[in-house]
C-alpha cells in the first residue's frame, strides 16, 4: 500500500488511509472545521492521485472505523457478498471508477459489484468523480423497490408531500396535503415531521394521514418521521403506518446520538412488517446528510463523506423502501455555499444508488447558508438527469416548521415535464382520473385548485 | 471628508424628503384602478405597494376555484404558501418576489450586524467573542462561544458579581434583537424588580452562539444567566429571538441544563408577554437552585 506520491516536484506523504480519505475529498466547511481537510488544492489532488492506486482491498482492510470498536463497520463488513469482493479485491479505485463509467456495464453488473463494495470503496470512487461523472454514473444505475406502490422504475420522478405545519394542527395538514396532490406530488410518500413527539400524538397523526389515503383512494405510502421509538409505541397502540422511518448515522457513536442501534432498527423492521398497513417488503425509510456525525462528537477524525457512505452501508442491511440525504439542511459550518451543496448532493445520490438503496434528496438549504433558491433549481435539474428516485416537496419550496427551503410542488412537476418523467404508475393514473394531469402527464386547466378535493 | 454615519444620516433625509411622510403603511394599496395609468404617467410621489406587507394567509391566486369558501379556510389554519397558483408549471410571478423578499430579509437578518446606537441606547455594554467576521462566526460555532482573556477580564470589571446578568447576542438573526429588545428586556428588569432584584450592567455579546453564556456564567459568577439571542429565520418571520436561561451555567454543561423561551416576535410570543414570563422563570430558578429538566423535576 503506497501513501506518497510526488506532485509538481513535492512530494506527499500520508499518514493513513483516512487521512487519504479526507484530503481527497472536495472542499467542504465540515471537513475543514474537523481539522482534516487538505491543506492547498495541490496537496488534494495528490491524495486523490494516492487514492485511485489503492486496491479494493486496502480499503477492506482499512475501516474508517476498526471493526471491532464500531457495529456500522460490522454490519457493512459482515453484508458484502464474499466471492464478489474476492473477485474484484485487486481492482484498484481507478479501475473501479472506469469499470462503473464504461458503457459495456450495465445496470445489473453494477449491482452484482455493489455487492462486494464496502462504504469506504464507494466513498473513494465517489471522490474520484467529477460532478458529471457523479451523474452519468448514477445514471446508469437503477434501483426500485416496493412497498404499496414500486418506486425507481424508468421513466418515473417521485416526490415525497412534506406538509409540515408549526403546531401540528390537522386541518392546516390536510391543506397543505391537498395543495400537493393538486400539482402531482406525493407518490413516494405523504410524510410528515411532527412538533410533538409524543406518541399520543403522533398516533393522531398516523390516522389522519391514513384517513386522507383511504378517502380519495390514493396509491401511496404514508409516514410520521418521529423517532423510531416512538413510532414503534403508536404502531404498538394501533397506529396505521406503512413505513417506519428514523434519521441515522455512519458511526456507532452517532447512532448512539440518534437513541438507536443495528439491532433496534431491525426490531422496528420486524414490526413494521408483522403490524404495518403496508404490502411490503421495502417499509423502512431513512434520512442522512453530511456532517450529522461530526455535529454530535461522533466522526473519530473521519471525513464527512465517507461517513455518509457508511449511513448508506448501514441502511442497506434493512432493505428500505427510501433513504434520502437532507443535504443544506445542516449549515454553513459543515456545507459552505451553493458549491458544496451542489456537489454533495450528487455525491450523496450517487453513493446511494451505488449502494444498492433507493435513494432521494431533499435539495435544500437553511438561511445562513450562502445559497438560494436558484442553486436548488440548478440541483434538482442535475438530480433529475442522474435519475434520483424521489425529491422532497413542500408547499412553495418554504418549510414553515423546520424554517429552510427545499422545491417545491412546482419544481417536481416541472421537471417532469421537461424530462418526460412520470409519477409512478398507478399514482399517475390516479392523478389522470382526478383530473391533475392529462395522459401526457402535464398539468390540466383544474390543476393547481386544491379546493377540487375538498367533496 | 464625509464619513459612514454622515452619509447614511444623509441619504436617509433624501429618502424621507422623496416620500414625505408616507410610509408604505399609509401608502399601502393606495395603487388601484386608474391610478396605475397616472402612475405611469409620471406622478412620482405614488409609490408600488409593499408587497411584504400581503397577508399570505389572505390571498387566493387560484383564478376560479372549485370552492372558493372552502380554500379560504384552508389557507386561515397554515402559514403555508399555498393556493399560489401557476404559470405553466412554474410560479406566478407575485408569489415568486414575495419569497425572494422573505428570503432577502432572512440573510439581511444573518449577515448584517445589530447597530452600535441601538446597543448604546439600551445601556448595553458591548463585548464579542473571538470570531473576526461573521464568515468566520458563521463557519465556527467553537469560537462563537469564546472570549479573549482581555474580554473576560473587561467583562468582570463591568459586570462584577451579579445575582442576575442578562445579555443580548446577535446569533443568527441581528434584526430579531432590534425588533423585539426593548420591549423585552424593560419587562424582565420590571418583572425581576418586584421579587427585588435589581440588573444593571447588561451586555450585548457580537458572534454570539449560545454557549457564550457559559463563559459568562463563569466569569461573573452570578447566579443566574439569562441570553437573548436572535434565531435562525425562516421565512414566515425573520425576527424571532429565544431566551436561554440557567442556573449557574458552566463551559461543557449538559445543554438539558438550559430552560429555553423560543420563538419571541409579534407573531409568535408577544416580547413584553416573554419579558414576565422569564422574569418568573428566573425567580423560580433562584428559589430551586436548578433550570432546564432539573427545574422541571424540582
Amino acid at each position: 500500500m503506497i501513501l506518497s506520491t510526488t506532485l509538481f516536484g513535492r512530494t506527499y506523504q500520508f499518514n493513513s488511509v483516512n487521512e487519504v480519505m479526507a484530503k481527497a475529498n472536495e472542499e467542504k466547511s465540515g471537513d475543514i472545521m474537523a481539522g482534516i481537510a487538505a491543506e492547498s488544492a495541490e496537496e488534494r489532488v495528490a491524495a486523490k492521485v494516492v487514492l485511485a492506486n489503492l486496491t479494493l482491498e486496502d480499503l477492506y482492510n482499512n475501516p474508517a472505523i476498526p471493526y471491532e470498536t464500531d457495529e456500522v463497520t460490522r454490519i457493512i463488513q459482515d453484508n458484502v457478498n464474499e466471492k464478489i469482493y474476492q473477485s474484484i479485491k485487486n481492482w484498484t479505485v481507478e479501475e473501479l471508477r472506469e469499470k462503473i463509467l464504461d458503457s459495456d456495464t450495465s445496470s445489473n453488473d453494477i449491482r452484482r459489484i455493489s455487492r462486494g463494495l464496502t462504504s469506504e470503496m464507494v466513498a473513494a470512487v465517489a471522490k474520484l468523480m467529477s460532478n458529471l461523472d457523479l451523474i452519468y454514473g448514477a445514471r446508469k444505475i437503477t434501483v426500485t423497490a416496493h412497498c404499496n406502490t414500486t418506486i425507481g422504475l424508468e421513466g418515473t420522478l417521485s416526490t415525497r408531500l412534506q406538509p409540515n405545519h408549526p403546531t401540528d394542527n390537522e386541518d392546516g395538514i390536510v391543506a397543505s396535503i391537498l395543495e400537493g396532490l393538486a400539482y402531482g406530488a406525493g407518490d413516494a410518500v405523504i410524510g410528515l415531521n411532527p412538533v410533538d413527539d409524543t406518541v399520543e400524538s403522533v398516533v393522531r397523526m398516523f390516522k389522519k394521514l391514513e384517513e386522507i389515503k383511504n378517502k380519495f383512494k390514493i396509491p401511496t405510502q404514508t409516514s410520521v418521521l418521529a423517532h423510531v421509538t416512538t413510532q414503534m409505541e403508536a404502531i404498538r397502540q394501533g397506529a396505521p403506518a406503512d413505513l417506519i422511518f428514523q434519521s441515522i448515522a455512519g458511526s456507532e457513536k452517532g447512532n448512539t446520538a440518534f437513541g438507536i442501534s443495528g439491532d433496534l432498527i431491525a426490531e422496528a423492521k420486524d414490526l413494521a412488517l408483522r403490524q404495518g398497513t403496508a404490502a411490503g417488503p421495502n417499509v423502512m425509510y431513512f434520512e442522512t446528510g453530511q456532517g450529522a456525525e461530526l455535529s454530535s462528537n461522533a466522526h473519530h477524525g473521519v471525513d464527512q463523506l465517507t461517513l455518509e457512505a457508511r449511513c448508506y452501508g448501514f441502511a442497506k442491511k434493512y432493505d428500505p423502501f427510501l433513504v434520502n440525504t437532507v443535504v443544506g439542511f445542516i449549515g454553513p459550518e459543515y456545507l459552505y455555499d451553493a458549491k458544496q451543496v451542489i456537489r454533495a448532493g450528487l455525491e450523496d445520490h450517487f453513493m446511494g444508488k451505488l449502494s444498492g438503496i433507493s435513494m432521494g434528496v431533499d435539495v435544500c438549504y437553511t438561511n445562513h447558508m450562502k445559497a438560494d433558491q436558484d442553486d436548488m433549481e440548478n440541483l434538482g435539474v442535475l438530480l433529475t438527469q442522474a435519475g434520483v428516485n424521489f425529491l422532497i416537496t413542500a408547499p412553495h419550496a418554504d418549510d414553515v416548521m423546520l424554517n429552510y427551503q427545499s422545491l417545491g410542488y412546482h419544481e417536481a412537476q416541472s421537471l417532469r415535464e421537461l424530462t418526460g418523467l412520470s409519477p409512478i404508475k398507478e399514482f399517475d393514473e390516479w392523478l389522470q382520473k382526478m383530473e391533475v394531469l392529462d395522459n401526457k402527464s402535464r398539468l390540466t386547466k383544474k390543476a393547481g385548485d386544491a379546493s377540487l378535493f375538498l367533496v | 471628508m464625509v464619513n459612514e454615519k454622515e452619509l447614511k444620516s444623509l441619504i436617509e433625509n433624501i429618502l424621507h424628503e422623496m416620500v414625505e411622510g408616507t410610509s408604505s403603511k399609509t401608502q399601502k394599496n393606495v395603487l388601484k384602478g386608474n391610478e396605475r395609468g397616472q402612475a405611469a404617467g409620471g406622478e412620482s410621489k405614488i409609490t408600488i405597494p409593499d408587497i411584504s406587507e400581503v397577508e399570505i394567509r389572505k390571498d387566493l391566486l387560484v383564478p376560479d376555484p372549485y370552492d372558493k369558501e372552502g380554500y379560504m379556510e384552508m389557507k386561515e389554519k397554515t402559514p403555508a404558501r399555498i393556493g399560489v397558483w401557476h404559470a405553466g408549471p412554474r410560479y406566478m410571478t407575485s408569489t415568486s418576489l414575495r419569497f425572494k423578499a422573505d428570503h432577502a430579509a432572512a440573510q439581511d437578518a444573518v449577515f448584517s450586524y445589530v447597530d452600535e446606537d441601538f446597543v448604546e441606547k439600551n445601556n448595553l455594554y458591548p463585548t464579542a467573542t473571538v470570531c473576526k467576521d461573521k464568515d468566520e462566526y458563521i463557519t465556527r460555532p467553537d469560537l462563537g462561544r469564546q472570549f479573549s482573556d482581555e474580554e473576560k477580564e473587561k467583562i468582570k470589571q463591568h459586570c462584577g458579581n451579579p445575582k442576575v446578568q442578562i445579555m443580548v447576542g446577535d446569533g443568527l438573526s441581528s434584526a430579531s434583537i432590534e425588533a423585539n429588545l426593548e420591549d423585552t428586556l424593560p419587562a424582565i428588569k420590571q418583572g425581576l424588580k418586584v421579587h427585588g432584584i435589581d440588573t444593571e450592567n447588561d451586555l450585548f455579546v457580537k458572534h454570539c452562539r449560545v454557549p457564550a453564556m457559559d463563559v459568562i456564567g463563569e466569569v461573573t459568577d452570578a447566579d443566574v444567566v439569562c441570553l437573548l439571542v436572535g434565531e435562525r429565520p425562516g421565512l414566515v418571520t425573520a425576527e424571532s429571538m429565544s431566551a436561554y436561561i440557567a442556573y449557574k451555567p458552566t463551559v461543557d454543561m449538559p445543554e438539558a441544563r438550559r430552560t429555553v423561551v423560543s420563538n419571541i416576535h409579534q407573531g409568535g410570543t408577544p416580547p413584553a408577554e416573554a419579558g414576565a414570563h422569564i422574569a418568573e422563570l428566573i425567580k423560580r430558578m433562584i428559589d430551586k437552585k436548578a433550570s432546564g429538566l432539573d427545574l422541571n423535576k424540582a
